[in-house]
């Protein structure tokens, strides 16, 4: 699905992330930790082209980032479910709206139903006219997990879901991911949550990626 | 590029437009400026319409006849007169070409000389009329011809005073279109600042359709739509003041002049009607310019 090839990437100063080798499979479950400010973000940006490798190749869907032209580029991040950590939604539209903006983008259909699911799953269907901006930090990431797996994309990309979310909500999500995953869903999940892990690892087999120096190093029985 | 734009302007995509949220103030400015700018060019139309029929006509009328005059002593007056009738019956561009009698000379110089004139007795040149026909002669040639035929015959052809009217006139229709020009490109100008402001101010959201999936074009024809359907509004308004203004210029026929002369005639009416739409393409093109080129840099 989704694979690094010695990959480095910086912002401009020192490397973040150095010389990055790994495969995402298709199907796979991971997770991937580290301590703040170490590069989880970064990375999932490299895995669906908002950042461009500065050394090394990342290929997504079997095309190499670099070769894809910007319409390919849209019509992937369509088949990538993304949940930022900062959510980025657009605050003058109504929630159900920011849910479906990917099949709206993509010029198809949300049918009322799926969306009255999927808002009801994630606890917010109360919620589909209210504006982003006046939404609790966990309604936000509820409705981030929402519109990041309305398309059915083939990867989902989770960037810290549950940081704002009790561990009831918490374990409903990662159910939620695990059945996706279970429909034969690649997902990445960038967590600090080691509970969250553990619970996954009796669900599913689930590996862990941990960014250390610059590196990523597959984590295993130390947790 | 005609096809996008009608594309853009159908597709009635009401999610298409709101993705961006409405901008009070580039909203009114883009119609404010499209309609200023269009009530301007409906003027530097009809200023080149009116120079335009000006030149025709001073052209037209001072044309299409030309008079060679003939001073000879009398003793040779007769067979200069025949030798300048010969040689313009032969020469190219000349329909016809007839000496004027002595009772036209005289009807000529009455009002200077008064009825008794005795126009055999003084030394009057001869006159003889020619019409052109198709492109005209060639005044030179003709000219030097004249010289060596008949020594006492001048042409006066009447260019000497009506050449620079007509170039002045010419020059003022260029003038006018010109105008016109500038006023699309000015207003083309300000669309594109507008349209950069608008996108500047909206780049999360531009960010967020990307990450989402969106295409440019899906982008770009939010914006597009937006400004050209502001455009056009602004510019329809503005071309019927225009009009307006023109239609109920005093009509002093009395003073009759290039001023009254400016309205619009006939079917004349519909070139303004142009507008508007020259205005739409305008902003379009300048809108998706200015999307397009600002959406190539983000990620
Ligand atoms: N746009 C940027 N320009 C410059 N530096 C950046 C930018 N984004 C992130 N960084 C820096 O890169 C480093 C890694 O950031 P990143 O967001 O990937 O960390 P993270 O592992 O996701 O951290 P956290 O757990 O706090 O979310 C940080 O030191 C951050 O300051
Ligand atoms: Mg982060």
């Amino acid at each position: 699905m989704i694979a690094f090839d010695n990959v480095a990437y910086s912002y401009g100063g020192g490397e973040l992330l150095s010389d990055i080798t790994l495969r995402l499979a298709p199907g796979s479950f991971h997770f991937l930790t580290g301590p703040s400010g170490a590069g989880k973000s970064t990375f999932l940006k490299l895995c669906y082209a908002e950042l461009l490798p500065t050394a090394g190749r990342v290929t997504i869907f079997d095309r190499e980032v670099r070769s894809i032209g910007r319409d390919d580029v849209a019509r992937m991040r369509r088949r990538i479910g993304v949940v930022h950590q900062d959510c980025q939604f657009l605050d003058h539209l109504p929630l159900a709206t920011n849910v479906t903006l990917p099949l709206t983008v993509s010029g198809r259909d949300s049918p009322a139903q799926d969306l009255t699911d999927l808002l009801g799953w994630v606890g917010l269907a109360h919620l589909a006219d209210a504006l982003p901006p006046s939404l609790s930090g966990g309604e936000r990431q509820r409705a981030a997990v929402a519109r990041a797996v309305i398309m059915g994309p083939d990867v989902i990309l989770a960037d810290e879901p549950t940081g704002n979310l009790d561990w009831e909500l918490s374990l409903r999500l990662l159910t939620l991911l695990v059945e996706l995953n279970r429909m034969g869903k690649t997902i990445v999940i960038a967590t600090h949550d080691m509970n969250l892990i553990r619970n996954a690892k009796q669900q599913v087999a689930a590996r862990v990626l941990r960014i250390k120096n610059r590196h990523i190093q597959l984590a295993g029985a130390d947790l | 590029m005609i096809r996008d734009l009608l594309a853009d302007l159908t597709t009635h995509d009401r999610q298409a437009d709101r993705v961006v949220p409405p901008t009070g103030h580039t909203a009114w400015l883009t119609a404010f400026t499209a309609g200023a700018m269009t009530f301007l060019a409906v003027f530097a139309l009809a200023l080149s319409l009116a120079a335009g029929r000006l030149a025709d006509r001073w052209s037209e009328a001072l044309a299409r006849t030309s008079t060679v005059r003939i001073s000879a002593p009398p003793d040779q007056a007769a067979a200069q007169t025949q030798a300048v009738l010969d040689l313009l019956a032969t020469t190219p561009g000349i329909a016809s070409a007839r000496a004027l009698t002595d009772e036209e000379q005289r009807a000529l110089l009455e009002p200077w000389f008064g009825p008794d004139l005795p126009v055999d007795a003084l030394p009057i040149p001869r006159l003889v009329e020619l019409v052109e026909e198709g492109e005209g002669y060639d005044g030179e040639g003709l000219r030097q011809r004249l010289s060596a035929e008949a020594p006492g015959a001048v042409l006066d052809d009447h260019t000497r005073w009506r050449q620079p009217l007509a170039v002045a006139a010419g020059r003022l229709r260029l003038l006018g279109l010109a105008s016109i020009v500038l006023i699309l490109a000015t207003m083309a100008a300000m669309i594109t600042l507008a349209a950069n402001a608008s996108l500047a101010a909206n780049a999360q959201v531009i960010r967020v359709l990307r990450l989402v999936g969106a295409r440019d074009s899906y982008i770009a024809r939010a914006f597009v739509r937006r400004f050209t359907l502001r455009a056009l509004t602004g510019a329809a308004a503005g071309a019927v003041a225009g009009m307006l203004g023109i239609a109920f210029l005093p009509s002093a026929d009395a003073a009759g002049g290039f001023l009254t002369g400016l309205a619009f005639q006939g079917a004349g009416w519909l070139w303004p009607l142009l507008l508007p739409p020259l205005a739409g393409v305008v902003a379009f093109t300048a809108t998706r310019i200015a999307a397009l080129r600002k959406l190539k840099d983000l990620p």
